[in-house]
C-alpha cells in the first residue's frame, strides 16, 4: 500500500503541472476565438455601444491579456467557470448535470469493451496462428476500421427502425414516472446501442493487445517450465499466459479515457444522450466558447483521475512498480 | 527475399494497397470524371442507388449526385488525412528529438506539454480549435494534428534517448559540430523509422477525426465529405439509409486500407526488427 502512495503523491505533483498547462492552452484558445463573452451577450439581448463598454469594464475584459489570465486561474481556484451564455447559468452547474450521464455511457462501454474484449483476446491467443485466432485478427482490425458514430447509426436502423428492438435514442423514455428496477432498466435498454457503437473500437483494440501479449508471454521461459511440470494447458493460458498479458491493457484502461470522452462527443449527439459530449456539440453550435472550454477543463481533471486511479490499481496488481522507490 | 517480393505475398497488404490504389485514382480522377460542381442538382431528390445508369447511386435530399459526391470526398478525406498525419509525425519528431537531445529543463517543459495534450480528449481539441478559428481546410488539419503528435514525440524522445549515447554522436561531438546541427542531423534521421512505423495509425486516426468533425458540421463547407454526406443521409436514415450507408463504407474501407498496407509495410521492412 505504501507504494501506491508514494506514486500517488508524485503522480499528483505532476498533475498540477499538467493542469496548468491545459489551463493556459484553453485561455489561449479563448482569446483566439473572435470576440468575447460580452459581444456573445449583446447578440443575445441587443444594447449600445455605451452598454458593451459598461458591460466589458464591469466583466474584466478591457484589461491587459495577463491581467485576465490571473483572473481566469483565480476564478477557477474558486472552482467557478464563468457563467454560460446559452444556458443563462454558471457553467460548473451546466456540465455538473451533464457529467453523470457521461460517466454511466463511459463506464458501461469500458466494461464492454475491456470484459469482451480480453475475452476474446485470450480465444484467440491461446492458440496463436489458428484460425480462429487469424479470422479475430482480421476482424478486429477491419472493427478499427469503423467510425463509432457510422456504426451507431447502422445500428439505429437495424435495431431499432428495422427490427424495432430498441429505442432510437435518448437516456430514458419522455415523461417517464418509472422508478427503481423499471427506471434502471429503462436506461439500459436505452444505453445498449450507444455502449455499442463506443466500444466496440475499443473491443477490437484490447482483443488485438490481448492477444499480442499473450504470443509473446507464449515463449517466456515461465511457460515453458509450467508445461515441464505438467501443468494442464487449459491452466496454463489462463493463470500464466493471460494473467502477463493482461497488465497492458489496464495501463490502456487509463490511456484510452481520453480518446473515449472524446468519441462519446459523436456517439452522444447520435443518439441523443443528454451527457457532456452532447453538451460539447451544443457548445459549439451556439458558439459558447467558454462553455466548450469548461467542458475541456472538466475532461482534463476527468481523465487525470482515471488515470490516478488506474495507476494505483496497475500498482496492486504488479508488485515490481514502485518498488524502488518505496526502498529508497 | 527482398522487401518488395515479400510484401507482395502478404493477401493482406495487397488487399490494403489495392484498396488505397483505388482511392488515390478516385481522388485524382474526381475533377476529370465529374467535373461540375459536386455539390450542384444532378437529378430528382431521393433517387435510390442502381435505378438510374446516369446516376448510379442515385441522389440525395437535394438531388445531388451521391457518385460524385463520394469521388470528391476522397479527395478531401485523403487529402487532410495526408496532410494532418505528416504534420503532427513533423512536429512530434522535432519536439521528441530536442527533449530527449537536450534533456533537464527542456526535456522536462516539452514532456508536461506533451502529457497536457494527452490529458485533453484530442477530439474535443479540435473541435475546440475549430470553433474557435472557423471551419476550413487547412484548420481542419492543424486541429487534428494538435491531438496526433504527441505518441510520436513520445516514440521519438524514446528512440533519441538510446541513440544519444552512441560512438557517431560522441564522435560529432569531438569535431565540433553545434549540437541543434547534431540533433537534427545525426540522430533524427537515425530515429526516424520507429516513428514512421506509427504513420499508417496517425493517417487512419486522422481521416476518422476529419469524419468525425464533418459529421457534426465542422468541416469546410465548401467542400464534399464523407462525413458530411453521413450527416446529410442521417435526416433520412428511416426512408433512405443508402445515403448515409455508402459514405461510411466508403470511409471504413479507406482507413481498412490503410491499416493493412500500413501493416505489410511495417511488416517487411527493417522497422519491426529495429524496434524489437
Amino acid at each position: 500500500m505504501n507504494r501506491a502512495l508514494i506514486l500517488l503523491r508524485r503522480r499528483l505533483v505532476g498533475s498540477v503541472f499538467v493542469l496548468l498547462i491545459v489551463v493556459i492552452g484553453t485561455f489561449l484558445l479563448l482569446e483566439l476565438a473572435p470576440g468575447d463573452a460580452v459581444d456573445a451577450y449583446i447578440v443575445s439581448t441587443g444594447g449600445d455601444a455605451g452598454m458593451i463598454e459598461l458591460l466589458r469594464h464591469r466583466w474584466g475584459l478591457d484589461q491587459s491579456e495577463l491581467t485576465r489570465l490571473a483572473n481566469y486561474l483565480w476564478a477557477l481556484l474558486h472552482l467557478d467557470l464563468g457563467q454560460s451564455v446559452t444556458f443563462s447559468r454558471p457553467i460548473r452547474d451546466v456540465i455538473l448535470e451533464r457529467l453523470p450521464t457521461t460517466l454511466i455511457l463511459m463506464g458501461s462501454a469500458t466494461a464492454f469493451s475491456f470484459g469482451l474484449g480480453s475475452a476474446l483476446g485470450i480465444y484467440a491467443g491461446a492458440r496463436p496462428g489458428s484460425f480462429r485466432d487469424r479470422f479475430l485478427s482480421v476482424g478486429s482490425l477491419a472493427l478499427y476500421a469503423v467510425p463509432g458514430f457510422w456504426l451507431g447509426l447502422v445500428l439505429i436502423v437495424i435495431f431499432a427502425v428495422d427490427l424495432r428492438w430498441l429505442p432510437i435514442g435518448g437516456i430514458e423514455s419522455i415523461a417517464s414516472t418509472k422508478t427503481g428496477l423499471a427506471r434502471a432498466t429503462d436506461i439500459a435498454t436505452h444505453l445498449v446501442l450507444p455502449v455499442s457503437a463506443l466500444g466496440f473500437i475499443y473491443l477490437a483494440l484490447y482483443l488485438r493487445m490481448m492477444r499480442a501479449g499473450m504470443a509473446e508471454a507464449w515463449r517466456q521461459d515461465f511457460v515453458l517450465a509450467a508445461r515441464a511440470r505438467g501443468i494442464s494447458r487449459r491452466r496454463i493460458v489462463l493463470t500464466h499466459v493471460a494473467r502477463n498479458a493482461l497488465l497492458p491493457l489496464v495501463t490502456m484502461l487509463g490511456l484510452q479515457s481520453a480518446q473515449m470522452l472524446g468519441g462519446s462527443v459523436v456517439i452522444e449527439s447520435v443518439f441523443a444522450v443528454p451527457g457532456l459530449g452532447r453538451l460539447a456539440q451544443e457548445a459549439v453550435a451556439a458558439r459558447d466558447t467558454p462553455l466548450l472550454l469548461g467542458i475541456i477543463l472538466v475532461s482534463a481533471v476527468l481523465v487525470i483521475l482515471i488515470n490516478l486511479l488506474v495507476d494505483i490499481a496497475y500498482a496492486l496488481l504488479d508488485p515490481r512498480v514502485g518498488a524502488s522507490e518505496a526502498g529508497a | 527475399m527482398s522487401p518488395l517480393r515479400r510484401f507482395l505475398r502478404m493477401p493482406e497488404a495487397l488487399a490494403g494497397t489495392a484498396i488505397l490504389a483505388v482511392l488515390f485514382a478516385m481522388a485524382l480522377a474526381a475533377p476529370l470524371i465529374f467535373p461540375g460542381d459536386p455539390q450542384a442538382i444532378a437529378g430528382p431528390a431521393l433517387l435510390p442507388p442502381f435505378q438510374d445508369w446516369s446516376l448510379p447511386l442515385g441522389t440525395d435530399r437535394l438531388g445531388r449526385d451521391v457518385l460524385a459526391e463520394l469521388f470528391h470526398g476522397a479527395r478531401t478525406s485523403l487529402a487532410v488525412g495526408l496532410a494532418a498525419a505528416a504534420a503532427a509525425l513533423a512536429v512530434g519528431a522535432i519536439v521528441g528529438t530536442l527533449a530527449g537531445f537536450a534533456g533537464g529543463l527542456v526535456d522536462d517543459v516539452l514532456m508536461r506539454i506533451t502529457d497536457a495534450f494527452q490529458t485533453v480528449p484530442s477530439f474535443l481539441l479540435a473541435l475546440a480549435f475549430v470553433s474557435a478559428v472557423g471551419p476550413s481546410l487547412g484548420v481542419v488539419v492543424v486541429a487534428i494534428a494538435l491531438g496526433a503528435w504527441t505518441g510520436p514525440a513520445r516514440v521519438a524522445r524514446a528512440e533519441v534517448l538510446s541513440i544519444r549515447e552512441r560512438d557517431f554522436v560522441a564522435g560529432a561531438r569531438v569535431i565540433g559540430m553545434h549540437p541543434l546541427e547534431i540533433a537534427f542531423r545525426e540522430i533524427l534521421p537515425n530515429a526516424l523509422p520507429p516513428v514512421l512505423a506509427l504513420s499508417s495509425v496517425i493517417v487512419a486516426a486522422a481521416i476518422l477525426t476529419e469524419a468525425a468533425l464533418s459529421f457534426l458540421g465542422l468541416g469546410d463547407p465548401n467542400r464534399v465529405t464523407w462525413g458530411g454526406m453521413i450527416a446529410e443521409g442521417r435526416a433520412v436514415l428511416r426512408t433512405a439509409p443508402f445515403l448515409s450507408i455508402i459514405p461510411g463504407v466508403a470511409l471504413v474501407l479507406t482507413v481498412l486500407g490503410v491499416y493493412l498496407a500500413g501493416e505489410g509495410v511495417i511488416e517487411t521492412t527493417a522497422v519491426r526488427r529495429s524496434l524489437s
